[in-house]
């Protein structure tokens, strides 16, 4: 089976890439790479005026399947997830139960080949029962698919568990990825703690309660040798300590989210349940922190931390609504046109931390479209505009932060192992 | 003039003259409440919803006269009776109500934003009663209405609010309104209780009482509550009222027709000392009495905007 990729401008930041060209895939893989490629009987998708890429990857999803499954379920989410741009996407395992055994990891594997519409790379529990106590059986997990570790929704609060998990999983070299959170500090904040929480009367979470783990993961990890990864990084504090951590040598990556990386605690004036996640939103200088870390390399992706909630749970006061917003499907979308648009950072440069870099810290052998290369492709339109409508979101939830946004530069056709899984052409 | 918003969500979203013709209609109703009739048909037929999620003693009671003195029917729904009690959510509890189409919705709530929630999705004029550590709009109305009356004016008015600042819906909404009215207002509290961020507000901030007392026209005291001691704000009762407790011997330092103002209920002993709450400058129970008149004018205000 042959499908060519006729005439895009093609963006591969694993082979220094950027030019018109086109893409050949065949029997699942990238062919060939280049101008003018005979499509030799298969079929051709014109791309001209359209950026091809290597499959972009998502992190962090909070899939919500078992145990939640009104507010999202796998074949919901990889549906969302293909509609976004996205050729798979890592899980969180805060499912009910969650996931922290092999029997659990291979669910959620089958799951996705049964009924997903791209890959889900399971992350498994760091402890067992995301208790903080003992650890979950990371070798069985591992061994079954498992990308990495996580306590994510929680932290892992204790140091010595930390430590150990660090160590452990070494073995595998996979990631240990932190949700960077002193529970003493925040307890019970809903918004960053500066002039917003000060005037709309609500608990505050401060920075220094992030600042103060993702440190303790930075010294943990050099001092094991571990690899740490540090989930939604928010402030300008921990970009710093993330940043000198990567200068002297400690095996620490870590991600920020599109709508960190565009919102501000302002958001939050009004009491709007849908700009309530956590880490929250923080001040414009933080912003403007995670914005410059893209670009220096102290950012290693981007990922969505796409936690669907039913409208029903959101429709509460505002400190009793859960945390999370959904952003499988406006993440790309933000990014170009609030960060790529304004040159913030280079489209080449945003590639890379939808490719690259997730593809790195999973290890997943994926992210290129050098020829050999899993045939996983996204194909933006940098010209469409699209205005943000739950109604025609593929997830079940709508609490998306962006309703109503008007933005320029779309993904408009996923492909995965050489299939079309999402087409808007 | 007329309000511009069919709510009171806030001091915030308020205009000085708006604020100004709130407590100048408020002049015209106090009077209401010396004669021997106490009752005016201005809101007959209309129907307000006393929605009170969070305890509340005086609040609810003046709300329920000033409503009662404007002849509209009130219905109140306390949190110990009602469904929420038995797991309906507020929006489901309010869409309930408004089936009955009341008019007005007053609203105390434990949680800020919760009137703010209310009028997203309610047809009702939305008065907020009190909502969480946010604001506390018309205690803030009825305070300025009480300074204004002893003061004649408030620019250049040095206020000192002192207390538990961090919790306190009365300290936000009085700062709000007292900075955008010209006076020069001072929040003292420990630093635990006094979080640098609140210096958004307009005010000076200051750790010490005694500095906050100098000169002062008008001392403003607020309610401690014990469960900040257990929450680690401050070591014991004893030491918060040694080092913030109003006390007459620190009074002295104010001016010398300086008033003491107090949200209510008082601790005696710990916040004020009894003597000055119950002395010559204290009008804490003025404030009480001037909250219904001050509560008249809102409801009667918002009504004719909604007729507009």
């Amino acid at each position: 089976m042959r499908l060519l990729l006729r005439g895009g401008r093609v963006v591969d930041p694993a082979s220094g890439l950027d030019a018109p060209g086109d893409v050949l895939i065949e029997d699942g893989r990238i062919a060939a790479l280049g101008s003018g490629i005979a499509p030799g009987g298969g079929e051709i998708l014109d791309c001209t005026g359209l950026v091809v890429c290597p499959g972009f990857l998502d992190l962090h999803a909070h899939l919500r399947e078992p145990g939640e499954e009104w507010k999202e379920t796998i074949a919901s989410g990889t549906r969302a997830a293909a509609a976004g741009g996205f050729t798979g996407v890592a899980a969180m395992p805060n499912t009910e139960p969650p996931n922290d055994s092999r029997s659990m990891t291979e669910f959620v594997i089958k799951e996705a080949r049964e009924r997903g519409a791209v890959p889900v790379y399971p992350i498994g529990c760091v402890s067992k029962g995301q208790k903080g106590e003992e650890l979950a059986e990371m070798g069985d997990m591992a061994e079954a698919g498992a990308r990495g570790f996580s306590d994510d929704g929680h932290p892992v609060a204790s140091a010595r568990l930390m430590r150990r998990a660090l160590e452990y999983a070494r073995v595998f070299d996979l990631p240990i990825i932190d949700h960077c959170e002193e529970p003493s500090l925040v307890c019970g904040g809903v918004v960053h703690e500066g002039e917003v929480s000060a005037r709309l009367g609500l608990a505050g979470w401060p920075s220094v309660a992030e600042e103060i783990v993702v440190e303790r993961d930075a010294l943990l990890a050099e001092y094991t040798g571990g690899r740490v990864h540090i989930a939604h990084l928010s402030t300008a504090g921990s970009v710093e300590r993330v940043r000198r951590a990567k200068a002297r040598g400690v095996r620490i990556t870590c991600e920020v989210t599109p709508h960190h990386l565009v919102l501000t605690d302002e958001a939050a004036v009004g009491y709007d349940t849908n700009v309530k996640m956590n880490p929250p939103l923080r001040s414009e200088a933080d912003r403007r922190a995670l914005v410059e870390a893209l670009s220096d390399g102290t950012v290693d992706a981007i990922a969505t931390d796409h936690a669907p909630h039913h409208q029903d749970e959101k429709a509460v006061e505002f400190a009793r609504a859960p945390f999370g917003v959904v952003g499988l499907e406006t993440a790309v979308s933000v990014c170009l046109d609030r960060l790529v648009r304004p040159g913030h950072v280079s489209l080449s440069r945003l590639v890379e931390l939808f490719t690259v870099g997730p593809s790195a810290i999973l290890r997943l052998q994926k992210g290129t479209l050098r020829p050999g290369a899993d045939a996983d492709v996204t194909v933006l339109d940098l010209e469409r505009e699209v205005t943000v409508d739950a109604a025609r979101f593929f997830s079940k939830s709508a609490n998306s932060p962006f309703l109503g946004w008007t933005l320029r530069g779309v993904p408009v056709l996923t492909i995965v192992a050489g299939r079309i899984v999402h087409d808007a052409r | 003039m007329r309000l511009r918003s069919p709510h009171l969500l806030g001091i915030e979203p308020l205009e000085p003259d708006e604020i100004t013709l709130i407590l100048d209609t408020a002049e015209g109703f106090s009077e209401i409440g010396t004669r021997e009739i106490k009752k005016v048909p201005t809101l007959r037929g209309k129907t307000v919803v006393n929605l009170f999620v969070e305890p509340s003693t005086r609040t609810r009671s003046s709300f329920e006269l000033a409503e009662k003195r404007l002849s509209a029917d009130a219905l109140n729904f306390s949190p110990a009776a009602s469904s929420l009690v038995k797991g309906e959510t507020l929006l489901d509890t309010a869409r309930n109500l408004e089936a009955m189409a009341p008019d007005f919705i007053v609203i105390r709530h434990g949680e800020a934003g919760a009137p703010h929630f209310l009028a997203r999705h309610c047809r009702s004029s939305i008065v907020n009663a009190g909502d969480g550590a946010h604001e506390h709009p018309t205690q803030a109305l009825l305070d300025a209405f009480t300074i204004r009356r002893r003061k004649g004016r408030f620019a250049g008015l040095r206020v000192s609010i002192i207390g538990d600042i961090l919790h306190s819906r009365v300290a936000r909404s009085n700062t709000l309104l007292l900075v955008k009215m010209g006076a020069d207002v001072t929040l003292c509290g420990p630093p635990t209780l006094l979080p640098r961020e609140m210096d958004c507000l307009g005010a000076r901030l200051t750790h010490r009482m005694d500095e906050a007392v100098e000169g002062a026209d008008v001392v403003m005291m607020l309610r401690v509550q014990l469960e900040r001691m257990q929450g680690g704000y401050f070591p014991s009762l004893r030491e918060y009222a040694r080092l913030y407790g109003l006390t007459a011997a620190r009074l002295a330092r104010a001016a010398p027709d300086a008033i003491v103002m107090h949200p209510g209920p008082i601790n005696r002993g710990v916040e004020i000392e009894g003597e000055v709450a119950d002395g010559m400058a204290s009008v804490i129970l003025e404030q009480v009495a001037n909250g219904v008149a001050v509560r008249m004018a809102v409801l009667y205000l918002l009504a004719r905007g909604g007729q507009a």
